[in-house]
């Protein structure tokens, strides 16, 4: 009797400090399994200090169809990034007032 | 519509019977094709027709094959190396390639094939691999010939297939290339070692040259004006570069390097034309080619006869994890 079984995505820790990537999926029967398989696929050749497995239908992703209205905002937001705050004008105007 | 979907597990929900034509599926290919030439990457839950899928499906598959039947020429002489380094070497190679396959069957199980369906599919003769692993390794020297040729040429096409723009095959291929670098090192100091030997190891050497240079060249596939489908893979940058372009690149090199050694490349037609600045060299026997690609190989039967003695044998593993994550209340 051949299955597939489930799949567990896998998140890969580099080094302390850094953030856990996600660096694919591997085929286990549970969670346990699941990090152990994840090892040898994902920390043979990579340092690791740290792995995660997480049953793939336990993510909740966006749709691509949601995307653009989620992620791309048709307004100006300007107001929230440092190049919405030129500085060289006023600087000039500031540093010459008494001159 | 949903605001959420879960990440697609094993099977991604499609529709494998969406129309191929029309105005509608026109003005999704113009968006598809857009992207794509924008640099962008496709993923697993983006729109693609139904051709792009296919193609990449089966690249992808036969890919994974490869690594997996790859372990077998080199894996055959772990028992024989002649030193514990080169036998860890070799083994940690041939780990890799394990491993290599898994990565692959896993991008394009992301496309809607199933691991059974591309196992079965190896093992009833129904798929291809890389010919390569067709020709058998005589000799110790041709495990570093493998290891030093066979590899350049697969870090050569692997390098283009880094930029293509199915993203899981992108990222699956950077990752290769970065353990294929070691390949190609152990490979070298392998080759460069033996060559600076006795007799007995500079002809075993040349021997081995002999056997693996044109099977390495045909590596890179057909000859551009027979291959069927370029345009579209261009297109698509499923391929980024053309099978001679690559042909090419490796010879440019690789040639030099071992002409640098000493030994003669079984190819009367190679040299470097200083007026034009570009290497020539004979065309591959295609007969041959089609020969091996068929199941008329060397080793053919006896790969696909291995693949299916270990899918025997590892059956009551399979069996276990699958009582293990039966549930038992």
């Amino acid at each position: 009797m051949d299955t597939q079984l489930r799949t567990f995505e896998v998140f890969h820790q580099s080094k302390r400090g850094e953030p856990h990537v996600h660096v694919g999926a591997v085929h286990a029967p549970d969670a346990e399994l699941a990090l152990m398989l994840a090892r040898d696929q994902f920390a043979r050749r990579l340092d690791c200090t740290s792995l995660w497995v997480v049953p793939s239908d336990q993510i909740t992703a966006t749709t691509p169809a949601q995307a653009e209205a989620w992620f791309e905002p048709a307004t100006d937001k300007s107001y929230r990034e440092a190049a919405g705050f030129p500085m060289r004008d006023i600087i000039k105007k500031a540093e010459n007032w008494s001159k | 519509m949903s605001m959420m979907s879960v990440l697609s597990s094993v099977e991604p929900q499609l529709d494998w019977a969406e129309p191929q034509t029309g105005p509608e599926f026109e003005a999704k290919l113009a968006a598809f094709e857009a992207r794509i030439q924008r640099g962008e990457k496709i993923e697993p839950n983006d729109w693609m027709p139904l051709e792009y899928r296919k193609q990449l499906i089966r690249m992808i598959s036969q890919h994974a094959h490869s690594e997996i039947v790859g372990c077998l020429p080199e894996g055959g002489w772990i028992p024989h190396a002649p030193t514990f380094r080169r036998k860890l070497a070799l083994t940690a190679k041939v780990q890799d390639e394990a491993g290599h396959g898994q990565l692959l069957y896993r991008a394009a199980e992301t496309l809607g094939v199933s691991r059974e369906q591309m196992i079965d599919d190896l093992l009833s003769g129904r798929a291809k691999y890389s010919n390569i692993f067709n020709y058998p390794a005589v000799t110790w020297a041709d495990v570093g010939m493998i290891g030093w040729l066979v590899d350049a040429a697969a870090i050569v096409n692997q390098l283009m297939l880094a930029e293509g723009s199915y993203g899981p095959y992108a990222r699956a291929m950077k990752r290769i290339c970065y353990e294929e670098s070691f390949h190609l090192k152990q490979g070298h100091h392998f080759i460069v070692t033996m060559a600076g030997g006795t007799p007995q190891q500079r002809a075993m050497v040349q021997a081995a040259l002999d056997r693996w240079w044109w099977p390495t060249l045909m590596m890179f596939g057909p000859s551009d004006r027979d291959s069927v489908h370029l345009e579209k893979m261009m297109r698509w940058k499923i391929k980024t570069r053309t099978n001679d372009e690559l042909r090419y690149d490796f010879v440019a090199q690789y040639a030099p390097q071992i002409l640098r050694l000493g030994l003669t490349i079984p190819d009367p037609e190679l040299r470097y034309d200083e007026a034009a600045r570009r290497w020539r060299f004979g065309e591959p026997d295609w007969e041959e080619f089609r020969r091996v690609i068929s199941g008329h190989g060397p080793l053919n039967a006896e790969r696909i006869a291995v693949r299916r003695a270990a899918h025997e044998a590892g059956r009551w593993v399979r069996e276990a994890l699958a009582a293990k994550s039966a549930p038992t209340h």
